[in-house]
């Protein structure tokens, strides 16, 4: 069914160089470290389950490729997905280990880029995310109100983001120059984001109709000391 | 008759929200088995890019193939596809469990 590798976004070895990628892949550590710290110490023990599913809904999420305009498809990133529910922390460990997984399992993603692959994909969305996420929601007075169009806007700006940074390390690494790649990137994925907000969009209203409580659960923070 | 009826209702209600994780993963599942086989096999976003900007020869073929391009070796079509998402889905909710085992075990 797939004839052509797939990449959205998931850059195979050699689209980096490897000064790049190996700097990439010391930001992620660190980030992951500092995620993987703040979950140990804030997170719900009931958030576990919800971390488990998010994981898998996001791997099967990401193999779906919609159609978008001129014979290129896209797929769901997930990160403000996984965000909105899991908080930006727990968030970063769920994208971290699809992403790893998609790479180690299924050839999809290089290794030596993988750090490259969780930051513009992961790290991004959630940590980034988050953040634009609660501040547009509280711009429309609060989650409860804001959620879906303030997960919209979170969602497409994560994929945009993504595009634009791989964009600027594909020049870093003299693959394509920044005038070719950024305005390419950027026009397709502008499309795919689109993709992005509406699959988020979806999942959130779905969780709002048949099980709002777990809303409740990211903020639902524990103090282990 | 109904009093029956609204027990069995009510039992698959309180089972539902009991093992809502197993919905989820059936959620995804789901996915993989119904809307994966019709998924638009076009080049994606920075596929296409790399296509038409002539950067794509730069990708380098992964040294090792576990289940290459979701698919299991050996077997074709879809069925290949749909078995290579069903072992990812358990992959990564497999780790993420053993993250929440080492999470919860190392609370006091």
């Amino acid at each position: 069914m797939f004839g052509v590798p797939l990449f959205l976004l998931h850059a195979p070895d050699g689209f980096l160089s490897t000064p790049i990628s190996t700097g990439m892949w010391f930001v992620t550590a660190l980030a992951l470290a500092v995620a993987l710290r703040r979950a140990n110490r804030t997170l719900d023990e009931r958030s576990i389950p919800l971390m488990g599913v998010m994981a898998a809904f996001i791997f099967a999420a990401q193999m779906f490729n919609f159609q978008v305009a001129g014979g290129t498809s896209g797929h769901l990133l997930g990160g403000v997905l996984a965000a909105v529910l899991l908080g930006p922390w727990a968030g970063a460990v769920v994208m971290a280990c699809v992403i790893a997984v998609q790479a180690l399992i299924f050839q999809d993603g290089g290794l030596l880029v993988m750090g490259a692959n969780i930051f513009n994909m992961g790290i991004v969305g959630t940590f980034g995310g988050y953040y634009v996420y609660r501040l547009i929601a509280g711009l429309l007075g609060g989650e409860e109100r804001g959620r879906l169009p303030a997960a919209a806007i979170a969602g497409w700006l994560s994929v945009m983001a993504a595009a634009v940074l791989l964009s600027f390390q594909l020049a870093a690494s003299d693959t394509s120059s920044l005038a070719v790649a950024l305005p390419a990137m950027g026009g397709v994925h502008a499309l795919i984001g689109i993709g992005e907000a509406a699959i988020t969009v979806a999942a959130l209203s779905f969780i709002a109709v048949t099980r709002a409580d777990l809303f409740r659960l990211r903020d639902a923070a524990v103090s282990v000391h | 008759m109904k009093a029956r009826e609204d027990i069995s209702a009510g039992t698959l209600r309180a089972l539902a929200r009991r093992y809502w994780w197993a919905i989820g993963l059936l959620i995804a599942a789901i996915i993989v088995v119904v809307l994966v086989p019709f998924a638009s096999s076009d080049p994606d976003g920075l596929e296409r890019v790399a296509e038409d900007k002539q950067f794509l020869d730069s990708a380098r073929d992964s040294r090792f193939d576990w289940l290459p391009d979701y698919s299991i070796p050996g077997i074709g079509g879809d069925l290949s596809t749909i078995l290579a998402g069903l072992v990812g889905i358990a992959i990564v909710a497999g780790l993420i469990m053993l993250y929440g085992k080492y999470l919860v075990a190392r609370r006091p």
